[in-house]
Order: C-alpha cells, then sequence, then structure tokens
C-alpha cells in the first residue's frame, strides 16, 4: 500500500515511538477512559481492550491522542476500536502500544493507527519490507486504498 | 470456474513472499516460535504429532484438471506421494517440511491456488454446495457470491486477530448438502415474491466442543449488502467474545450467551452504520466474476439413456450418480472412501486420473465435497459407463456414496496429538463388518461421523450415528450418538448411554442398524426412523 509510506523520524529517546503523522505530538500523557471524562482539559486517552470506544465518540472534538492498547498480540478488539474512531469522524493521532507484531503493522495502518509504541522494538527493515509487501487491497477500510473491484471497474468512478 | 486476473495473482503472489519471508525469519531465530505460529497457522500451516500439516483452499470445493495435477504433483514431491480431502473442501498434506512450505506455496500460486487463512483465527475457505451449476434445484449458482467473499474475507484488516477460526457456507437450494446450518455464518440464497434475490442469514453455528447449530437471523437480505451484515456480524463478535478462555471465543458462545434476539440486534445496529460506509461492491463486479460460472456449452438432444448392461456398473449407477439439470448428462459422484482404506486419502495417481477424466469428459471441472468425496459435476450419459471403467481401474469405484461404510473419521489417535481415541481404524471395521453390497444397499442412506476428541473434527455431532472417543480411565472408549444431521431439517445428534470399548461400539452400531431394519416402514431412511420413534426403542436394541 504506497500510501502507507515510512514512519517519520522522532526523537532518539523514543526508539520505540513509530510516528506516520506530522503534527507534533500530543505531550500530555494519556489518561484512562473514566479519567477523561473526569477530567475536562484532558486531550489524551487510553482505550484497554475491553473499553467501549463509542463512549468517546460524542467527545471526539476534544481529542488529540488515543492510545489502544493490545495486551496480547491475539487480541484484536483494537483493530475495530480504530475502525469505530475513524469512522466517526475522529483524524486526530491512534497509537497502538503493547504487544504490537511488525506483521500487524500493516493491518493496523489500514484501520486508522497513524503511531505505534510497541513493547518491543521493532526491525525497520523487516517493517518496510511488511508495510510494502501487498500490491493492492481487497475491501475499503480506514485509508484511502482503492479496493480491487473499484480497480477493476474504473468506469464506475464517478458513479 | 473462476480465473484470477492481475490483481488477484499479485495478491496471491505477495502472499507466497510475505510467507517466505515469514519463514525465514522464524528459521533464521528473529521470531519465536509462539509469535510464528499465528503467522503460519494463517497459511494453513499445522504442527501436528509427526509433522507439520499443510491445508490448501479448494474455494467453494471448485477445481479444474490443472489444479489437480498440481496437487498431485505436491503430493509426490513435497509429502509421501498422497493427499487427504477434508470436510470442508480442502486438501492437507501430513507430511511437509517447513522449510519447503513457501516452495509448495509458489507452487500453488502458478495455478492460482493458495492456503490463504486455512487455519488460524481468520475468515476460513468459504464452502459451498458441491453440486452447485449442475443441479436443477438451485436459485442461482451460489459460487459467485462465494468468491465474491472469498475475495472480500482475504486479508481484512479488522479482523486481523478474530477471537478464533469463522467459517462461512454459501447454498442455494431447498436440499443444503453443504451443512449450512453447522457454520459460524450459514447463507442461503433464496428469491422473494419480487423476484430479487437476497440471503436467507444463519449465524452462529459450529461443532467443536459445545455445538450449536446456526439460528436464522434475516428472512431476506438483499443481495448487495451481504458484506456489509458480514462486517457488522464480525465487528460484534470481534468486540465482545470473551478472551480469555479460547474454548469459549467462537460465535456461537456469543449468541449463546448474549441470547439470539440480542445479538440480532446488535448486529442490525452496527449494519445499518456499516452500509452508509459504502464498502459493498457494484452490480458489476458481480457480473463479472458471476460470468466465469456461466454453464459450460452443455450439448443438446443427447440420450437420457444409458446401458445397464454391466451389473457392476449398474450399482454404481444407482449409488453414485445424482441428476443432473441438463438433459443428458449427469453428476457422478466418486467415493474416497474404500472399505479398507482411509477416508478422503488420495494417491498422487488417483489424483491424476481424476483429473484426467474431469479434462475429458465432465468440461475440465472437478468438485470436492464436504462428505471427503470428489464430483465430476457435468458427465455426459453416454460417456459414464467409460468414466466407470478408468474409476474401476483406479481403484475409486467403490459404489457407496451415502452408505453405511461412506463413513467420515477425524485423524484420530493416529495423527493427532489432542485425540483421545483412535477414529480410523473403528472406521474401518465398521466398513468391513457391512462390506457386502447388497446389505449396504438394503440399508441405505446412513451418515456415520466418528471423532476422535470433543473437538469434533469427525462431524459426530451431525451423524445420522456419531461417535465420539473419549478417555475413560487411560483407555480408548467410545460414545454411540444417534439422529444428528447436517441437511435442510439439521439436528444434533443425541448420546445413547454408556460408551463401548473398540470392538463393542462396531457391536453397538450394528445393533441399531438391525433395530431400524426391523421397525422401518416402506421409504425410510434410518434418520426417518430414528425421528418418528425416537431414542428409546433404539437404546433397549443397543444396550439389551
Ligand atoms: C490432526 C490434526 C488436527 C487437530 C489438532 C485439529 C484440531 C481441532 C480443534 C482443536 C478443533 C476445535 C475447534 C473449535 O471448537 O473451535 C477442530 C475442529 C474441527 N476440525 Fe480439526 N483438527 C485436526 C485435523 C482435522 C482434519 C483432518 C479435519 C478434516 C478432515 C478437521 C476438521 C475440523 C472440523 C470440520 C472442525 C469442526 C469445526 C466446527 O467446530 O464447526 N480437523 N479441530
Ligand atoms: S476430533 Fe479430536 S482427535 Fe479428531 S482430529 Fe480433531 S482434535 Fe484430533
Amino acid at each position: 500500500m504506497a500510501e502507507s509510506g515510512n514512519p517519520i523520524p522522532q526523537a532518539a529517546s523514543e526508539a520505540n515511538y513509530l510516528r506516520f503523522r506530522e503534527d507534533s505530538p500530543a505531550d500530555e500523557p494519556a489518561v484512562s477512559l473514566d479519567s477523561f471524562f473526569e477530567q475536562p482539559n484532558a486531550v489524551s486517552v487510553r482505550i484497554e481492550a475491553g473499553d467501549d470506544p463509542q463512549r468517546l465518540i460524542p467527545h471526539l472534538s476534544r481529542v488529540k491522542l488515543v492510545e489502544v492498547d493490545f495486551p496480547k498480540f491475539r487480541d484484536g478488539r483494537g483493530f475495530s476500536t480504530a475502525r469505530i474512531l475513524r469512522e466517526a469522524g475522529y483524524t486526530g493521532e491512534i497509537k497502538a502500544t503493547g504487544d504490537v507484531l511488525v506483521d500487524l503493522v500493516y493491518f493496523m495502518r489500514r484501520c486508522g493507527f497513524d503511531s505505534f509504541a510497541p513493547d518491543v522494538a521493532i526491525d525497520p527493515a523487516v517493517l518496510e519490507a511488511c508495510l510494502n509487501r501487498y500490491p493492492h487491497v481487497y475491501q475499503h477500510a480506514a485509508d484511502d486504498a482503492v479496493p480491487i473491484w473499484q480497480l477493476r471497474h474504473p468506469e464506475l468512478a464517478n458513479g | 470456474m473462476y480465473r484470477y486476473d492481475k490483481y488477484d495473482q499479485a495478491m496471491v503472489d505477495a502472499r507466497v513472499e510475505d510467507f517466505r519471508d515469514q519463514t525465514r525469519r522464524r528459521i533464521a531465530g528473529q521470531m519465536t516460535d509462539d509469535q510464528f505460529k499465528p503467522l503460519r497457522l494463517k497459511n494453513g500451516l499445522y504442527l501436528q504429532l509427526h509433522a507439520y500439516m499443510l491445508r490448501v483452499a479448494i474455494p467453494y470445493g471448485t477445481l479444474n484438471s490443472t489444479q489437480m495435477r498440481k496437487l498431485a504433483h505436491i503430493a509426490r514431491t513435497y509429502d509421501r506421494g498422497y493427499g487427504h480431502f477434508t470436510t470442508r473442501q480442502n486438501i492437507q498434506y501430513n507430511w511437509i517440511k517447513l522449510e519447503q512450505a513457501p516452495d509448495i506455496l509458489a507452487e500453488l500460486a502458478t495455478v492460482e491456488m493458495h492456503a490463504i487463512q486455512t487455519s488460524g483465527e481468520s475468515i476460513r475457505n468459504v464452502s459451498a454446495d458441491h453440486y452447485a451449476g449442475a443441479t436443477a434445484d438451485e436459485v442461482i449458482d451460489p459460487r459467485p457470491w462465494a468468491e465474491m467473499l472469498r475475495q472480500m474475507t482475504t486479508f481484512m484488516p479488522e479482523f486481523s486477530y478474530l477471537p478464533r477460526k469463522f467459517k462461512i457456507a454459501v447454498i442455494a437450494a431447498e436440499e443444503d448438502r453443504a451443512a449450512m446450518r453447522w457454520h459460524d455464518f450459514g447463507l442461503r440464497i433464496v428469491k422473494n415474491d419480487a423476484g430479487e434475490i437476497g440471503f436467507e442469514v444463519y449465524p452462529g453455528g459450529g461443532m467443536g466442543r459445545t455445538p450449536f447449530i446456526a439460528y436464522k437471523a434475516r428472512d431476506f437480505l438483499p443481495q448487495h449488502q451481504i458484506f456489509s451484515y458480514l462486517q457488522a456480524v464480525l465487528r460484534v463478535w470481534n468486540r465482545h467474545a470473551r478472551r480469555d478462555n479460547i474454548h469459549k471465543q467462537r460465535m456461537k458462545i456469543l449468541v449463546h450467551e448474549l441470547g439470539e434476539e440480542e445479538f440480532t440486534r446488535q448486529v442490525e445496529e452496527a449494519f445499518q452504520h456499516i452500509l452508509k460506509l459504502g464498502s459493498d461492491f457494484p452490480q458489476a463486479e458481480y457480473d463479472r466474476i458471476a460470468a466465469y460460472f456461466a454453464p459450460p456449452p452443455f450439448e443438446t438432444r443427447l440420450s437420457d439413456e444409458i446401458d445397464r448392461s454391466d451389473p457392476d456398473f449398474a450399482v454404481w449407477v444407482d449409488q453414485n450418480v445424482a441428476a443432473h439439470k441438463a438433459p443428458g448428462y449427469a453428476i457422478a459422484n466418486i467415493s474416497l472412501k474404500p472399505i479398507k482404506g482411509i477416508g478422503g486419502d488420495i494417491t498422487a495417481e488417483q489424483m491424476e486420473v481424476v483429473a484426467d477424466l474431469a479434462e475429458r469428459y465432465s468440461f475440465d471441472e472437478l468438485r470436492a465435497a464436504h462428505t471427503q468425496n470428489l464430483v465430476l459435476p457435468h458427465v455426459r450419459k453416454q460417456d459414464l459407463y467409460a468414466v466407470w471403467q478408468a474409476l474401476v481401474e483406479a481403484g475409486l469405484a467403490d459404489a457407496n456414496l451415502d452408505l453405511v461404510t461412506d463413513i467420515i473419521a477425524c485423524p484420530g489417535l493416529d495423527y493427532c496429538s489432542l485425540a483421545n481415541a483412535r477414529s480410523i481404524p473403528v472406521a474401518q471395521k465398521i466398513a468391513e463388518r457391512f462390506a457386502d453390497e447388497a446389505r449396504q444397499k438394503d440399508i441405505g442412506e446412513l451418515k456415520i461421523k466418528i471423532s476422535g476428541c470433543i473437538n469434533a473434527c469427525g462431524h459426530h455431532h451431525a451423524g445420522h450415528i456419531g461417535i465420539l472417543g473419549v478417555d475413560r480411565k487411560g483407555t480408548e472408549n467410545y460414545q454411540l450418538l444417534l439422529g444428528g444431521s447436517g441437511d435442510e431439517n439439521t439436528t444434533q445428534a443425541k448420546i445413547t448411554g454408556p460408551g463401548f470399548d473398540e470392538d463393542g461400539i462396531v457391536d453397538a452400531v450394528e445393533r441399531a442398524v438391525e433395530h431400524y431394519r426391523g421397525i422401518r416402514e416402506p421409504g425410510e431412511r434410518f434418520l426417518d426412523t430414528y425421528r418418528r420413534v425416537g431414542m428409546d426403542g433404539f437404546k433397549e436394541a443397543i444396550y439389551g
């Protein structure tokens, strides 16, 4: 997927922080979903795997960063969390934290994640290969990749 | 049948390189086995008792002779000269070396095949009626929709880590030949009163240790909303399933815990939202795919006569040949259940014979059935005798389709590390007990299904007679079940009572069968009689 590009380098102190955004990161630490509702000035929020991201939707205008945690890579709830936030129109940063496997970063990018702070540092060469492996996608997601069925029917582009 | 275009080919080729890289990193020690396991599982590579097993997808069971020859080549080159057709229209190789797996995938890609999402916590190969496109009783051919679903569910980003596996089946006929309601997501294509095509939607089925039959969530879903609906179902399950106990993570468990009504409500809510995102594919794409499934150029004015002068041939025709929608044609079933064999197993040489027959007599088309048999879907009736002769020569002419010796058995203790008991030897003993052709014929349709443990790979829940291997104080023991079915009146089999040892279970099956023969009414199959009289009489006959 050409759109994924390469991460934009962060400060050396944040070697495990891969970021695909050009704006400056929110410098406030993320608070839990419950604390976020109690703190009207909070702009960074952390969503655990079992949290309901829909609770955040009415408050998205003040959010700059959502951290979505993956307690273990087998727990795929965070993928839906990112989709739900993007579908609600959220354009701020969505950061995947925890057990983030390099082979899954590509799919996380497609779901709307645009930064990654994995527990274990990711090998940049492997990441690059993973991000650029698939030439096409079969379905719409949170990115702007054009699905194969649409490529097959350019005549429908304006319909 | 469907052919890849440059996009499909590019995706499958990319997956080969992806997997090659993952395998290389694993062998180089850059990944732990724990990290590699889910990656290889998403590509059908399973670690069994003795070696790696590779499961190759045969989407909706349809393949051509070139693909079958490639499967034979792989069996010969990378395995021990044979393969095993599974209960979900896939083929498995049981003796694979990890370092050769990427090469096998590369070989498969040259004939438009793959092993993507054939195991692991993913959306599996979409299965369909193996008579699709050949039977008269279907609304439309279900395979264009199955192919559509294959593409749309390939590498779905949101569902990169589902709680568990997810199996889809699509049928379009009144008669269910695909055990549709035993799937996580069953679809039946129907036509409404206005003549529009849509789906009956059945979520929440599955076997395993906690069996559930899928319930009907929708009587009519307009056809072009199916992908939105599927995404809604997956999203509700992905978000709300338990993640703390692998045995409780299948969708059927969530459906059961929430209740059908509440699950449907949540799905409908998510569906209304997803529908607005416009991710469903357009009619033009459906038309493009459907064109590949246009009926082959059937000859007209063919005779419906079959020369039955060879009595052995006549027996095979009566048992293994089914009606075709085109006059002068027939559907020929190839049994992979020889009396002394292992159900579903086939040698490379036999695969090549079948490939030749498909090329010569069946418009180059073959089907794999979930019953672990093969199908030549479009054979001229006048060619049946030649086909049969070639099958006899290849040892593939058993005339036992749907009979008592057409048994489904899982690998069991001979191959599987989870097993409590052996399955294959039990199947063989039952087959030998009932080997007599006249006796089989007299008994009629009877589906025996055997699993070596509660995971139910052998579908014992769906057997007219089911057998379940359990561990009883360290010795193999078998429970007997009656009354299951995977057809349009899907039912779950019930346990008769205390278990048996290996010889005891064969005797118990025979007593159940003899009881049926004693009390059946004209035209009744075993299942019909059981449904009419219930468990009690059978129990008495079995336990005396
Ligand atoms: C020998 C290695 C095998 C192992 C370790 C194995 C393991 C399992 C396990 C753990 C389950 C339960 C999954 C669940 O309930 O979520 C299962 C289910 C199943 N397996 Fe296997 N299996 C093996 C071979 C096979 C083979 C050879 C076939 C096909 C011929 C097969 C077909 C199935 C089917 C159809 C199910 C039931 C699916 C359902 O619950 O709806 N398995 N297997
Ligand atoms: S049913 Fe049990 S014994 Fe049989 S293959 Fe499945 S896991 Fe193994």
